[in-house]
């Protein structure tokens, strides 16, 4: 009976120390993104590469020659982005980002990388309006 | 059985390919999600047989719960390899990458390791003490213990996305509150769910049943019918 206690108490102790090495692994990729409050609060961030992430706020998309220049905001806090190459082809206003570059001291960000964030919701494509009388 | 997963799968084909719309925001593309989240959902499915055989097996002492516990393993391996594929290419298409160092991705990829580590951990002690996998208690009584504890990640995947801030997107259908998708997307998802939760049925029984025959022709009494140490 004490061999068993034994084994069990090993089993925990080994289960125990997987749990924490799998978290503490785990921890850099469980904060994926940070949002644009988390940003201006951090001082320290400036200059690393850090992903930020938010939803593109309508009416701020335009093209600046390579550039694509955007707002992401969460939370009541913005930040502009500056991002150098094409974003994917489903990045429209209003959807969610994650961009991957670093902060400047003029407060924009300026990135590299853009990856979309969708939602879980699942509509139908609205088709466009077919002109009944288009003859 | 294996006929109505075959009429299921030939549904959730047409109600998937054609007769569900494309979504507003990822065209076609979403209809990878109807063999994306069956994949995922039977993988989670297979290693709760796992969970359930091996707890079956270190209460009762009976091999063919092992015998269980290894084919659901490997299904649920298969599976969550092909979630991960699927996954891929839709984020590929939609995300615009094919991999990220999210929460969800990086805990379904421990899952993969953990049930190929569980069926590696099974051949080696077959081959170390020159047993045949799932006809000995020298390999099924610690596979049944890792086979238990593996289970554990399998919360963590599923509620990752509601726990971290996750790139990926949160559950649709099993979310408190569900969020809309469209009947039709629905019902084709469902269909894919349905048929794929059978197949994978057949597929076990199928596999058990082979184990067994293999085992079979030389078995050794010994070894088939000593207690599993409970007690």
């Amino acid at each position: 009976m004490r061999h068993r206690a034994g084994r069990v108490a090993l089993v925990a102790v080994l289960l125990a120390a997987a749990g924490l090495l799998v978290t503490s692994a785990l921890r850099d990729t469980v904060t994926y993104y940070r949002t644009p409050g988390e940003l201006f609060d951090d001082p320290g961030v400036a200059g690393h590469r850090v992903r930020l992430g938010g939803d593109v706020v309508p009416g701020s998309l335009r093209h600046e020659g390579d550039l694509v220049v955007f707002r992401l905001a969460e939370a009541g806090h913005e930040i502009t982005v500056e991002q150098r190459g094409a974003p994917p082809e489903t990045f429209r206003e209003g959807t969610g980002a994650v961009v991957e570059g670093t902060l400047s001291s003029d407060g924009v960000f300026r990135s590299d990388h853009v990856v979309v964030r969708h939602g879980n919701e699942y509509r139908p494509s609205s088709s466009p309006v077919v002109p009944v009388d288009a003859g | 059985m294996a006929w109505a997963a075959g009429g299921l799968a030939a549904a959730a084909t047409v109600a998937g390919g054609w007769l569900a719309p494309p979504d507003e925001l990822q065209g076609d593309a979403q209809r990878l999600m109807y063999l994306h989240v069956p994949a995922a959902w039977v993988a989670y499915a297979a290693f709760a047989v796992v969970l359930a055989a091996s707890g079956a097996y270190l209460i009762g002492g009976d091999l063919r719960w092992d015998r269980f516990a290894r084919a659901a393993a490997e299904l649920g391996v298969a599976l969550t390899a092909a979630a991960i594929g699927t996954g891929s290419v839709w984020g590929h298409l939609v995300w615009g990458t094919w991999w990220a160092w999210d929460p969800r991705l990086v805990s379904t990829a421990l899952l993969l390791f953990a049930y190929a580590g569980y069926l590696a951990l099974r051949r080696t002690l077959a081959e170390r003490w020159a047993a045949r996998d799932g006809g000995d208690h020298r390999v099924a009584r610690p596979a049944a213990v890792v086979g238990v504890a593996g289970f554990l990640l399998v919360p963590v995947v599923h509620f990752s996305v509601l726990w971290w801030r996750s790139l990926h997107q949160q559950a649709t259908v099993l979310a408190p509150h569900r969020p809309p998708i469209d009947p039709r997307m629905a019902t084709a998802l469902l269909l894919a769910v349905a048929a794929a939760t059978l197949a994978a049925f057949c597929l076990l029984l199928h596999r058990v049943v082979r184990l067994e025959r293999r085992l079979a022709p030389a078995p050794s009494p010994a070894a088939e019918r000593a207690p599993a140490g409970v007690g």
